[in-house]
């Protein structure tokens, strides 16, 4: 539980901040540390259960199918980078208050801090993998947040966007590792990866999946070829920096490494791509970082270098060389961090972070002065200090390797080379920035700088203080650190080591001094040739090559959704039909005999008739398109036919629904041509026509395949239960209607809701809008004036109580025999369009005056009731009674609960049917009666 | 029987298929409509096509399927829906646009 809130705190605390903006700095900057802090004790509290290999883990279910737990584990190697998250995290805290202007949104800045933290925590405390890429993914984000800060900022912009391209295709790569892992492995909880190393390097998919997941590493913790994005992310506020680029999410990809390490190393693909990786980085950024004119680069070109560095030591092959690869992983982050808050210091106070113009600022500011110093002596790597331990255990494990057989001897010569680098631009920091003489302070954009305030300067004092204190006392101060999360990413008993300053004279030893020696007169002696030759090698950045590779990408998705996306309802329809074909085609494809076993039944001459006018009708309704009166007419003839074929194949329901649908819709369809256009210009070209047809037949062809198929083939129903049950479950044998009310009463509650909400919607589309009418009738003949002929006027009132008897019978009889709710709402409807028709839409509406829009509510309120009833007896939403009462006279009537449920059906279909019509004839003439 | 009626169903989605592509609104609703007409009869027949066979207890030695049967009536009743809000739809386009072409243009 204490597990889980040093993971919560941070991300329920992120909302506080920003809640809190408009309180000055300070209260956010507080708002901020109070979670932190918590969760930094929570820690260190946990702490003591942690011996020997100890994990503590706690675990809840969430998507158990997926293997995705929200499980936590907290073990040694955890505890190491949850500790320095949140240590370092507490510090920046500090750092930034002072940092940032009152002027920016402060608030804003601790919430996405927060964020993550919390992210990051989540990484390191995850037990299940999955989780912890869903972590992962929010480092990415928060992150792209965090570098984004300064938005009105260009380079700021570009360098957030590109961060995020690169770890996010990363973490791609990185999900489709852990899915490649969690699937070989068997699990995704990490107990169980770490034990099945030997399983999981033995299978055939290890390759591709080691790949993968160093792309995930490599990516954040940019490792060459990835690395660019790391400098370009400068452009963050210094703090963000400081946390993210020294401490953080850098560091991420190493945590994977050394998680991972027991279940996925000690191969020789293992061994040569990480290796190889981290000695090409660990070159190439400290050649660059020499070279760099801005502060925060030559900072972020040494990040790169000693990432590669950690990830070099994880590729060696000897035990003690992950040992190294994490003490530098503590080292790095102390120095690191603290170099980057002297940037920012300087940068603050100044206004400048260009080498070329700083100098001398020893003399303003000597107290940032000699912190900064301290550091980079130790990033150097010089006795005394923290770096200086860890690159000695670097140096001594790169002679003990045995990588590259006889070029054996290429890792540590390229390893000199890049300290003797490290040395030299370590220096030039020193130099330029602080003791150069001849440098001018007085043209500094700022001038004179002076010491930031005290509480700017400690969050750096207490990291220098840490990096001298381990330099002396390694032993004591982090040695059980150390040997608690190295011995679990071993993932075994750890190797004999000794932290102490002085191990002898040794051949490490002269490579440090080598390199030290060498980094100086690098330096001083052959600074400025160096300089002419590097400013005459041609530019070719990363960033573009990558800027056009992002353009160019995004040309071509413009030049895709404007091919695609046009804008026209015909195109869209013909890709998806096109679509459709391809799916279903391809997956008939496989359809080996395309009859059945079954055998076809006899062919009558009636229904022959029947489908041959029901596909001449069809056929007429497309080659008489552009007459739509016509048009309604055919396709109203189809529709009968349709009705014919359910009465055929016994579904007398069917019949009659279609049969009374067909009617409204008719009318309905006549009454809304009355508002559009008579006919359809011609307007396709024949090449349109062709392509049409060709889909239309394509279609066509592929249904008729289908189901032919299927009806030739036997199939089982699970039809038996509800015919069995009919009667004695439901108490009414009209098995189709005690479906829709009562065993699927719920998806019939649904149905009747759609119903509703089109009434409603057409009740608003046609709200506020008058058509305009035409002056003259079909074929150019005046409109009659006799609007309601006489006959047609007394034959719909005779009609009218008949077919409301004829509705109200259907609908009784629902539950026993053809008929319903569904039915006798259409029969109702269309009784009551005939008066509207007949008489007009005012003479009607005075007669007969029905909100229909409340009539739908009342109609879903009572099938939604119904259902609640049931809970008032316990039982489940929408349980159906029913009882049977002998009244005398009348006989045996059934009362049954479905049968209240079916009125509000009838209620809802009479309602929203009669909302469309009546309100469709209402907007033509808005003064006068009724128009059809 | 089972042959002319799957033949029946193309034509019909044929059809409809052609109309939905056409550039005005009205031959759409009308395709809509001829292609509804085939989805019902291809859900319904997928209960197979029986004869005599209605699925009220007592009233026949075999029955039909009436899951088929239940689903497609309140899917008749769905269309009609669907039928009444696209012509509506298509009502308003044309107050508000001042033509029928289903992409909004004038000629």
């Amino acid at each position: 539980m204490m597990l889980a809130l040093i993971v919560v705190l941070p991300l329920l605390g992120s909302v506080l901040p920003v809640m809190l903006d408009r309180g000055g700095r300070r209260l956010p900057a507080v708002a901020a540390a109070i979670p932190a802090a918590i969760a930094f004790f929570i820690l260190l509290s946990l702490r003591s259960r942690l011996v020997d290999g100890a994990a503590i883990t706690i675990s809840y279910t969430w998507l158990e199918n997926l293997g995705l737990n929200l499980s936590l584990r907290m073990d040694g190697l955890s505890f190491l980078f949850a500790l320095l998250i949140l240590g370092i995290g507490l510090l920046v805290i500090l750092y930034a208050r002072y940092y940032l202007s009152s002027e920016e949104a402060i608030g804003r800045f601790y919430s996405y801090l927060l964020l993550f933290m919390a992210a990051m925590l989540g990484v390191v405390l995850s037990e299940n993998v999955l989780l912890m890429l869903v972590f992962w993914e929010v480092t990415s984000l928060s992150s792209f947040l965090l570098i984004g800060f300064w938005s009105h900022r260009s380079d700021s912009r570009r360098g957030a966007r590109m961060a995020l391209t690169i770890t996010s295709g990363g973490g791609l790569a990185l999900l489709a590792g852990i899915l490649l892992l969690g699937h070989i492995a068997g699990s995704f909880e990490l107990s169980q990866i770490l034990v099945s190393g030997s399983r999981i390097v033995e299978h055939p998919l290890y390759p591709l999946m080691l790949v993968l997941i160093l792309l995930g590493a490599f990516t954040k913790s940019a490792q060459f070829p990835f690395h660019f994005w790391l400098p370009h992310a400068m452009a963050a506020p210094t703090p963000v920096s400081a946390y993210l680029h020294s401490a953080t999410m850098v560091k991420a990809g190493i945590y994977l490494m050394a998680r991972l390490y027991p279940a996925i190393s000690g191969t020789d693909e293992w061994f040569y791509i990480v290796s190889l990786t981290g000695l090409t980085t660990l070159l190439l950024g400290s050649a660059m970082a020499f070279f760099q004119q801005d502060l925060k680069g030559l900072l972020a070109y040494s990040t790169i270098s000693h990432l590669g560095l950690i990830t070099l030591l994880f590729g060696l092959d000897t035990d003690m060389s992950s040992v190294a690869a994490i003490f530098h992983t503590i080292n790095h982050a102390t120095f690191k961090a603290s170099l980057f808050m002297a940037a920012g210091i300087i940068d603050h106070e100044t206004g400048t972070r260009d080498l070329r113009r700083l100098g001398g600022l020893y003399r303003y500011m000597p107290h940032t002065a000699l912190l900064a110093i301290v550091a980079s002596l130790s990033m150097a790597g010089v006795p005394l200090l923290n770096g200086f331990l860890s690159k000695e255990m670097f140096l001594g494990e790169t002679l003990q390797q045995g990588l590259l057989g006889p070029f054996n001897w290429v890792i540590p010569v390229v390893s000199t080379v890049a300290n003797l680098l490290t040395m030299a631009y370590s220096i030039r920091f020193i130099h330029q920035a602080f003791l150069d003489k001849t440098a001018d302070p007085s043209a500094l954009p700022h001038y004179p700088p002076h010491e930031p305030p005290f509480w700017m300067r400690a969050p750096a004092n207490i990291l220098v203080l840490l990096c001298v204190l381990v330099g002396l006392m390694p032993e004591q101060t982090v040695g059980s650190l150390l040997a608690l999360a190295a011995r679990v990413s071993l993932g075994g008993p750890l190797p004999e080591y000794s932290l102490a300053l002085w191990h002898g004279f040794n051949l490490p030893l002269v490579m440090s001094l080598i390199a030290l020696g060498g980094g100086l007169l690098l330096y001083f002696g052959m600074r400025r040739p160096l300089f002419r030759l590097y400013n005459r090698l041609p530019d070719a950045e990363a960033r573009d090559v990558f800027e056009g590779a992002m353009q160019c990408l995004v040309r071509l998705t413009v030049l895709f959704t404007e091919r695609v996306e046009n804008g026209s309802l015909q195109r869209y329809m013909a890709l998806m039909l096109i679509g459709v074909l391809l799916v279903t085609g391809s997956a008939l494809w496989d359809l080996k005999i395309l009859t059945g076993p079954v055998a076809m039944t006899p062919l009558d001459s009636i229904t022959s008739a029947g489908l041959v006018i029901l596909m001449a009708t069809s056929i007429s309704v497309v080659l008489f398109h552009r007459r739509r009166l016509q048009a309604i007419i055919f396709s109203s003839v189809a529709g009968l036919m349709v009705s014919l074929l359910f009465a055929r194949f016994s579904a007398p329901d069917l019949a009659l629904t279609q049969l009374s649908v067909e009617v409204v819709t008719t009318v309905l369809l006549v009454l809304a041509l009355f508002f559009l256009p008579w006919h359809t210009p011609r307007e396709s070209s024949a090449l349109r026509r062709g392509r049409d047809g060709l889909l239309a037949v394509g279609c066509g062809g592929l249904v008729s395949l289908l189901a032919y198929a299927v009806l030739t083939r036997p199939y089982e129903s699970i039809a038996q239960f509800f015919l069995d049950k009919s009667v004695s479950d439901a108490g009414g044998s009209n098995v189709v209607n005690v479906i829709l009310v009562d065993f699927r009463g719920f998806d019939t509650l649904g149905e009747i809701s759609v119903l509703a909400i089109t009434g409603i919607a057409v009740y608003a589309m046609l709200d506020g809008i008058t058509p305009k009418l035409p002056e003259r009738g079909l074929g150019g003949y005046p409109w009659i004036r006799d609007r309601h002929p006489l006959m047609l006027k007394v034959m719909a009132k005779l009609l009218l109580p008949l077919a409301l008897l004829v509705s109200v019978f259907i609908f009784l009889r629902g539950h026993q025999l053809p008929g319903g709710g569904f039915i006798a709402g259409l029969i109702t409807t269309a009784a009551l369009i005939l008066q509207y028709i007949a008489s007009g839409l005012r003479w009607t509406t005075a007669r007969l005056p029905l909100d229909y829009r409340r009539m739908a509510g009342i109609g879903i309120l009572l099938a939604g009731a119904t259902g609640l009833v049931a809970w008032l007896f316990g039982k489940p939403f929408l349980t159906s009674g029913f009882t049977h009462l002998h009244i005398p006279v009348i006989g045996d009537v059934e009362l049954a609960s479905a049968a209240l449920f079916d009125l509000g059906v009838y209620l809802t279909v009479v309602g929203s049917s009669l909302l469309t019509l009546a309100h469709l004839a209402s907007s033509g003439r808005p003064q006068e009666e009724g128009a059809s | 029987m089972e042959l002319l009626f799957a033949i029946t169903l193309g034509v019909l989605t044929a059809s409809g298929v052609y109309l939905m592509l056409r550039g005005r609104t009205f031959p759409v609703v009308l395709g809509m409509t001829l292609v509804t007409y085939a989805v019902n009869l291809f859900l319904f027949a997928m209960g197979r096509l029986s004869t005599g066979g209605a699925p009220i207890i007592g009233q026949s030695q075999m029955y039909a399927d009436p899951l088929p049967q239940a689903l497609v009536l309140t899917a008749i009743v769905i269309s009609f829906a669907m039928t009444a809000f696209v012509l509506v739809l298509s009502i308003r386009a044309v107050c508000e646009l001042g033509n029928d072409h289903v992409d909004g243009e004038g000629q």
